[in-house]
């Protein structure tokens, strides 16, 4: 018999257990009260900014400005970006100074490019989370996660239209499980460490830095 | 923990516990004159001893049903059986009634004799809703030490502090990590003696450095933190919320 | 680089930890410090009595309906894992585990491993595995990278190197990293641990990587992390090795949100952590990044134990975020390292007799007050106190002594002295003559109660009965009524 065998039959022999109802999980979010759209962007850009974030809040004409002056600000030389149409948005508003770096086929090819020679990485966000202000990337495809993951400051931007009071709202909203893309990451600070006598120092391995611009119309802006 | 005040009785039972009775009499009589002042008729059944709850905690439950078991013959009558001692009041209340998993018949008489168990300090509070406004004697400042398991299992900690507040001239100072353990745990202090006596120097240390004396509905813990105290000769002693209140209540220092 | 495989505990080696921790009062202030530091974290995540008893019933619904259904569980997230192109491995045994890896890395041609956080590879000691076998391994995360640099072994399952001081880290990165001075300056010892870090991450074969929740729906591993190194080992080698042990798996996305929300909070005291990476197979057909190949290994090694039984088992209910060592007044004295255990703590003591069977842990269930700490801030409620209790009757049971579902090492603590002991306390307590022969003993012969009284009197006075008994004052009060009564007549 294999292990697995071996495991699954011991399991099957165990002793009944008191039924077990199925956990009724949407019915304790329902139970919990709905921000408004303005609670839901105060609340995000609070939590956020108290995990050291860097977050601005723009319209949809001046977003791209208000990351590339973030950016040069920070002295980013070069910026990867994927593929995508707020990249191409991006890409047009930034100055001279920075150069844009585009990864076409696998890491394999790019990896010590991207661990020594990039200062900063784009990704757009596809949610907000107001409840834990986390954003949301769902990695694949024209999307690489080192993008997120591996240069020193990390540019997130999310619309404010994506936002949801927790995790459980964006879940069942987007329909998360009905089709999971290879890495789905929630990004709430920059990376951290408190592994050293409790003191919490930022920058562990992944950025040191994180920019997030909320891009917002008029009444919310 | 009670959802609604029970009736008031006018009878009840006493039940001393192991440790009242051989080491801390004093406050089991002091249980039964704050009994009395309320106007109850207070019942000891003689053949008492022992909650069983020394064998159940150290894995022995055969032991503890047995004692158990003896215990539930005696408290026939219908009236409240009131503890003064907040984990044997929990293991009566809580684990009786599973000691007796497999024999039904005396699983509902436990389930009886559990429903009408009471920790003394709740009871004063919740059924009995005392009125100490009248007590007297000297300003004093004491500390207050709950048992682990009278805090979760009874609620003891509210009851004794709701029941000391109220006394006039009696200030309760909150001392750090106040809701640590003291140490005691039955076998534990027995078997574990330098761990146990770790946690209870600590625990003398924060008590010691807001009171000389504290108060506790918990004879084993009292034991454990006073008889610390004096082995390494510091002067903090422990006192039964049931003699506090008596003695306050005489106007007492 | 590895320390002494600490698998087999003895008794005699648990107490002379314990005395060696006791008289060490650096690492005792280390560890209070540390202590009320994650307390307080995780009282500021949990203001509101009533959210929190809520949210903590649905995460404990959420996890004994997993474990309701657990062996369906585990092949739906096998089948749905092999879907997406991971390879799901089974292992009884930390060997079996260990040799599995090895096999991959040997017909991968790796070299290098990178490590994430992952309890389940200390559990089975896989580094010191590997290592034996030539095959370089590196921990990631901070804690376990100080650790290991160190050559011992986590301290906490959360924060590994939680016994240690900056300035302790302070000189051993000045001994064991070239280049590095001595600083006591956080961020400069992070900046250090990182530098050394990026490099081996790009150079890293294999990155072997734990695992929160597995959810069987959508055949997607949960990792919880600060650092971004979980990410970094689960993303830039060209394999990744994920290790759990069978309990972690939850049927579907939306059960595993409650748990999301407790774990961070009721271990760091964070609303959320710096990520939550839900990885749904390697590398897809148009992804640029991402491992090429992808493993799960499954570990049983004791848990189907703690499984046979339906009290023990709430054992693996468990999620691992470490509150009730947090909370744990013993674990606060001793610290980690004393348990000898891969988890130590509460969470250890009732896992580790499974683990490692009852003879080698027997000493682990008594090491506790019962106090209940740990199960009044346990996130899934795991009723700890009676799990222990349970342990103790099982390590008291005669050896022989039929039962359900024996324990690996039952009666490990069986002795017929104290059997009779606890006969005999009973044949006093439970009738009426024996007990009020003792009363009148103890109260009559109180001088010469023993000077000395086995471990009580080590660190207290000891105890003398009174001069009479309640049931004598009791008595007497009574006569004195019935007196009164007579001659109001
Ligand atoms: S037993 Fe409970 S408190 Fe302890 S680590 Fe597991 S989940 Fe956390």
């Amino acid at each position: 018999m294999s292990a697995r065998d071996r495991i699954l039959a011991r399991l099957r022999a165990a002793e009944p257990g008191a039924p077990v109802a199925v956990p009724d999980v949407a019915g304790y979010y329902a139970r919990r009260s709905r921000l408004t759209a303005t609670e839901l962007l105060s609340q995000l850009c609070a939590r956020l900014r108290a995990s050291r974030a860097d977050v601005k809040v723009a319209a949809p004409d001046a977003w791209a400005s208000v990351a590339a002056e973030a950016l040069q600000q920070r002295g980013v030389r070069r910026l990867a970006l994927g593929s995508c149409a707020r990249a191409v948005t991006l890409a047009a508003a930034l100055p001279d100074t920075i150069e844009t770096v585009r990864f076409d086929g696998a890491i394999e090819g790019w990896k010590r490019a991207l661990f020594e020679t990039v200062d900063a990485g784009f990704t757009p966000a596809s949610a907000g989370i107001a409840a834990t202000g986390a954003l949301l990337l769902n990695h694949g495809g024209a999307l690489p996660r080192t993008l997120s993951l591996v240069p020193p400051v990390s540019l997130v931007c999310v619309d404010v239209h994506d936002l949801y009071d927790d995790l459980h709202h964006a879940a069942s909203v987007q329909r998360w499980a009905d089709d999971m893309p290879t890495n789905r990451v929630l990004v709430s600070s920059p990376s951290r460490t408190a592994d050293i006598q409790q003191t919490l120092a930022y920058g562990a391995h992944g950025p040191r830095e994180l920019i997030v611009v909320v891009i917002a119309d008029g009444e919310t802006a | 923990m009670h959802a609604a005040r029970p009736p008031r009785p006018d009878q009840v039972y006493l039940f001393g516990t192991c440790l009242i009775d051989l080491f801390v009499p004093e406050a089991g009589l002091d249980a039964v004159r704050l009994l009395e002042r309320e106007g109850l008729t207070v019942h000891y059944p003689q053949a008492q001893s022992c909650c069983g709850q020394p064998a159940w905690t150290s894995g022995n439950p055969d032991e503890a049903r047995r004692v158990a078991a003896a215990q539930i013959a005696l408290f026939d009558q219908p009236w409240p059986i009131v503890v003064p001692s907040g984990s044997c009041a929990g293991m009566m209340r809580h684990h009786w009634p599973a000691l007796f998993d497999d024999e039904p018949a005396l699983q509902a008489r436990a389930r009886d004799v559990a429903g009408r168990v009471h920790e003394l300090a709740g009871f004063l509070v919740e059924v009995l809703a005392v009125d100490y406004s009248g007590a007297g004697g000297e300003p004093v400042t004491v500390g207050l030490h709950t048992s682990c398991s009278a805090r979760r299992e009874m609620g003891t900690r509210v009851h004794g502090v709701q029941l000391l507040s109220a006394l006039p001239g009696v200030t309760l100072d909150t001392h750090a990590s106040e809701s640590e353990c003291c140490g005691f745990g039955g076998v534990f202090s027995l078997k574990h003696a330098d761990i146990s006596g770790a946690i209870v120097r600590d625990k003398v240390a924060s008590l010691s450095a807001v009171c000389e004396r504290f108060v506790t509905a918990d004879c084993g813990c009292m034991l454990n933190i006073t008889h610390a105290a004096e082995h390494q000769g510091r002067p903090l002693r422990g006192e039964h919320i049931a003699t506090f209140l008596r003695r306050r209540l005489e106007g007492e220092a | 680089m590895s320390a002494q495989p600490l698998h087999f505990v003895s008794p005699a080696q648990f107490r002379g930890r314990v005395s060696e921790a006791l008289a060490d009062d650096g690492l005792r202030d280390n560890f209070r410090s540390a202590m009320n530091f994650l307390r307080d974290k995780r009282a500021s995540q949990f203001p509101d009595p009533v959210e929190t008893e809520a949210l903590r019933d649905l995460g404990e619904a959420v996890r004994k309906h997993a474990l309701a259904h657990l062996p369906a569980l585990l092949e739906k997230l096998e089948a749905n894992l092999q879907a997406r192109g991971v390879e799901v491995h089974w292992a009884d045994t930390p060997d079996e585990a260990c040799a599995l890896i090895h096999r991959i890395a040997t017909e991968a041609g790796a070299q290098r491993v990178i490590k994430g956080k992952s309890m389940v590879s200390e559990e089975v000691e896989l580094n010191h595995y590997l290592e034996a076998r030539g095959i370089d391994c590196l921990e990631s995360d901070m804690g376990e990278y100080i650790v290991q640099l160190a050559g011992e072994r986590p301290s906490h399952i959360v924060m590994p190197a939680i016994h240690k001081t900056k300035q302790d880290i302070a000189r051993l990165f000045e001994q064991k990293i070239p280049g590095a001075g001595y600083t006591e300056d956080v961020d400069a010892l992070i900046h250090t641990g990182r530098q050394v870090l990026r490099e081996r991450f790009m150079q890293a074969d294999i990155g072997i990587s734990g695992v929160n929740f597995a959810i069987a729906e959508t055949g997607t591993l949960w990792l919880v992390e600060n650092e971004g190194n979980g990410r970094l080992s689960t993303t830039v080698p060209d394999i990744h090795i994920a290790m759990m042990g069978i309990e972690k798996v939850v049927d579907t996305l939306e059960h595993a949100l409650p748990l999301a929300s407790l774990l961070p909070r009721s271990a760091t005291g964070q609303a959320a952590t710096t990520y939550f990476n839900l990885i749904t197979g390697p590398r897809r057909p148009g992804d640029q990044d991402g491992p090429r190949r992808m493993h799960l290994v499954l570990l049983d090694n004791g848990r189907s134990q703690a499984y046979a039984d339906a009290q023990l088992r709430a054992t693996l209910q468990c999620i691992r975020c470490g509150a009730c060592m947090n909370h744990c007044p013993v674990y606060a004295r001793v610290g980690g390292h004393a348990y000898g255990t891969t988890y130590p703590g509460p969470i250890g003591q009732i896992l580790s007799p499974h683990l490692l069977g009852l003879e080698a842990s027997r000493d682990l269930p008594t090491a506790s007050s019962l106090c209940g700490a740990c199960a009044e801030v346990c996130p899934v409620r795991i009723p700890i106190p009676s799990l222990l209790m349970r342990l103790r009757t099982e390590a008291n049971r005669a050896p022989g002594a039929r039962t359900a579902q024996p324990l690996a090492g039952q009666g490990a603590s069986f002795s017929l002295g104290q059997k009779l002991v606890w006969r005999f306390w009973s044949g006093i307590y439970a009738r009426t003559g024996p007990y009020r022969l003792l009363r009148w003993a103890a109260t009559r012969l109180r001088r010469w109660a023993p000077r000395r009284q086995m471990g009580w009197t080590q660190h207290r006075t000891p105890l003398v009965p009174a001069a009479r008994s309640l049931h004598d004052l009791m008595k007497a009060r009574r006569m004195a009524v019935s007196d009164r009564d007579v001659k109001k007549m």
